[in-house]
């Protein structure tokens, strides 16, 4: 065995490679004491996988990955620290509270495993709790626990002993939307104030925009786009993201202002001016419809088919096909007036001045 | 704890007789014991001087069984559930053989190793002058024999029930394996743990075949109940029956108690 590489850097620096045969997770992640990382993508993606090689409960099949500067885990080396002298936390999707044990209990295990004796572990246990706002709740079982207050012990037993590293995978993904709220703000508060690493794994935007203070976009096994969450919600730069942050979004090739779309006969009139392979992006809000071809300047216009309707907030989303698949958001008002209904054939005009383009 | 939804309808004949006639071959014979028995000179019938140490002798080498079925069975089905190593389904097959063997075949098996010229047992005699052999110690040894593969299905099967992820959090919080499964684990599997041992309790309270070739019939030292009932069947059968009796209400008694206490219906 050799003997860990100095890295200078603190935080993480991991590059995870997890071949299952069918499946190959191949990403590279840094983040910084502080900082709070959020993996984000589909289901499937290997955002798991990529949390539990973190955790050294998925070995690597290559890679390496370093926490503070130590090397945790590198197969070419045949380093690998297990699970249980790794100094990390995990908060679990259905948190596996021991079902077995209090509330306090669960929450003085880590202390217990680390060496401190019951009394003191229990002590440290009761200030997490209380940390928490659950120090009633410290002789509850995890049944007798609602499911906010089920997380906000997992969250609390997983940072009792003082990870590095804290990993929580889809941690608002059990909670109902009220409680998530809650809990979320909550989340917020202590995340804040961890001053290690933390790795959220979730497929929520919401929550990686909220909790996170970069992202980091997975899909199948492999990273697509980092950055900011504003960004990330600005310039995405897969169909995934764009979905998620209702943008429509199309690959072409931009020759000056216009863009010529891939796999579509037709081209996007953009604000910007770029040559070669882009993005181009546009939000479902810049959309307008009219019953017959307008009179309009508008360059980017075609005649479209409605295909599906549903209520979005206080506005209506329209599913639109025609020579681009567009999402257009219109007012009650505008749908009633314009009498669509699925099946509808109408014209679709979007200003060019609300289109953006941006290398691919 | 859950109740299945009974499907409303009839039952069907065809399952309905086979099942009452079954239910009545394995009742009958407990019924038959019970009117035949000689109530009315029970005490005198039991009086013989042999009932009370061989049943103090049954209970105590079926706990003492159990209690060495526990200290080597339960790694035993942790090792089968949770590792995976070449060989383990012969291994398994292993284990569970004394299920299907003649305890007899047992019996001389263990003599054959632990006889005082067997492999084991003439290393035992040479070097701590131990020997098992129609001693009590041996009769632990023939009734843990055929009692362990019990408790190691049952603890095995509630192993490979539980969910694993909990060790793996337990692994996240800083536990080694043996920390995880002593604390997490075992308490987790509570339930099976118990219901094998009430098995492998019974089992070895019941045994005779494995006893009695191996560990002989001494009244006293390796005279357990079941031999006493064996024998005194052949010169004095109303002895037989008074003793069977109580031995039946011994089990009853036990396996009432614990089930309440303890199984919660896992049985």
């Amino acid at each position: 065995m050799t003997p860990p590489a100095a890295d200078s850097a603190a935080g993480i620096e991991a590059h995870l490679v997890v071949d299952r045969g069918s499946f190959l997770l191949d990403i590279e992640l840094t983040a910084h004491p502080g900082e709070v990382l959020a993996l984000l993508g589909p289901n499937g993606a290997g955002k798991t996988t990529a949390l539990r090689a973190l955790a050294g409960l998925t070995p690597l099949t290559g890679g390496r990955l370093a926490l503070d500067g130590e090397v945790l885990e590198e197969p070419a080396t045949g380093r690998r620290v297990a699970t249980e002298d790794r100094p990390v936390g995990v908060v679990f999707q259905d948190y596996l509270l021991f079902p077995h044990l209090s509330a306090l209990d669960n929450v003085a295990f880590g202390l217990r495993t680390r060496g401190l004796r019951r009394a003191e572990a229990r002590a440290e246990a009761a200030h997490w709790l209380k940390r928490v706002g659950l120090a009633d709740h410290a002789a509850a079982r995890p049944r007798a626990l609602s499911g906010g207050q089920a997380q906000r012990v997992a969250l609390a037993r997983a940072l009792a002993p003082k990870p590095r590293l804290l990993l929580l995978d889809e941690p608002m993904a059990a909670l109902d939307a009220r409680t998530r709220l809650d809990i979320r703000s909550q989340l917020r508060r202590h995340l804040a104030a961890f001053d290690a690493v933390a790795v959220l794994v979730t497929h929520d935007p919401l929550d990686a925009m909220v909790l996170a203070d970069r992202l980091t976009v997975v899909e199948g096994g492999r990273v697509v786009q980092q950055g900011t969450p504003s960004e990330i919600a600005r310039r995405p730069r897969s169909d995934y993201i764009a979905r998620l942050v209702g943008l429509n979004l199309y690959r072409g090739t931009a020759d000056g202002h216009d863009v010529r779309i891939e796999g579509a006969d037709t081209a996007l009139a953009t604000a910007d001016e770029h040559s070669g392979p882009v993005f181009a992006a546009f939000p479902p809000s810049a959309v307008t419809l009219h019953r017959g071809r307008p009179d309009t300047s508008a360059r980017n216009l075609w005649p479209v088919t409605v295909r599906g309707m549903e209520l979005h907030g206080d506005q209506i989303r329209l599913d639109l096909a025609g020579p681009l698949p567009i999402t257009a958001d219109l007012t009650p008002a505008a749908v009633a007036d314009l009498g669509l209904s699925e099946g509808s054939e109408v014209w679709a005009a979007v200003k060019a001045a609300q289109t953006h383009a941006y290398p691919a | 704890m859950r109740r299945r939804a009974r499907r409303r309808g009839g039952v069907p004949v065809v399952l309905l007789v086979p099942a009452l006639l079954g239910l009545a071959f394995l009742v009958l014979p407990l019924i038959g014991l019970i009117v035949k028995a000689p109530w009315t000179s029970m005490s005198s019938e039991l009086d013989g001087g042999t009932v009370w140490p061989a049943l103090r002798l049954s209970l105590e080498t079926a706990t003492s069984a159990t209690i060495v079925s526990l200290v080597l069975g339960v790694p035993l089905a942790w090792l089968l559930a949770r590792t995976d190593f070449p060989g383990r389904g012969f291994v398994r097959t292993l284990v569970t053989l004394p299920l299907v063997m003649p305890p007899v075949v047992g019996g001389v098996a263990l003599l054959l190793v632990f006889g005082r010229n067997g492999l084991v047992g003439e290393w035992l005699d040479s070097a701590f002058g131990i020997t098992l052999p129609f001693t009590t110690p041996g009769v632990v040894v023939a009734e843990a024999f055929v009692a362990m593969p019990f408790l190691v299905l049952s603890v095995e099967g509630a192993l490979r029930g539980s969910d694993t992820r909990y060790e793996e959090a337990a692994a996240t919080l800083g536990a080694s394996r043996f920390t995880a499964f002593r604390r997490v684990t075992l308490p987790l599997v509570a339930p099976g743990v118990a219901a094998g041992a009430v098995l492998a309790w019974a089992r070895a309270l019941g045994e005779f075949g494995a006893t009695i070739t191996f560990a002989g019939d001494f009244p006293g030292t390796t005279q357990t109940m079941p031999l006493a009932v064996y024998l005194a069947l052949e010169n004095d059968p109303g002895a037989a029956i008074a003793l069977s009796v109580v031995l039946l209400f011994v089990s009853i008694l036990v396996l009432a108690g614990l089930r309440g206490r303890w199984m919660g219906g896992a049985v």
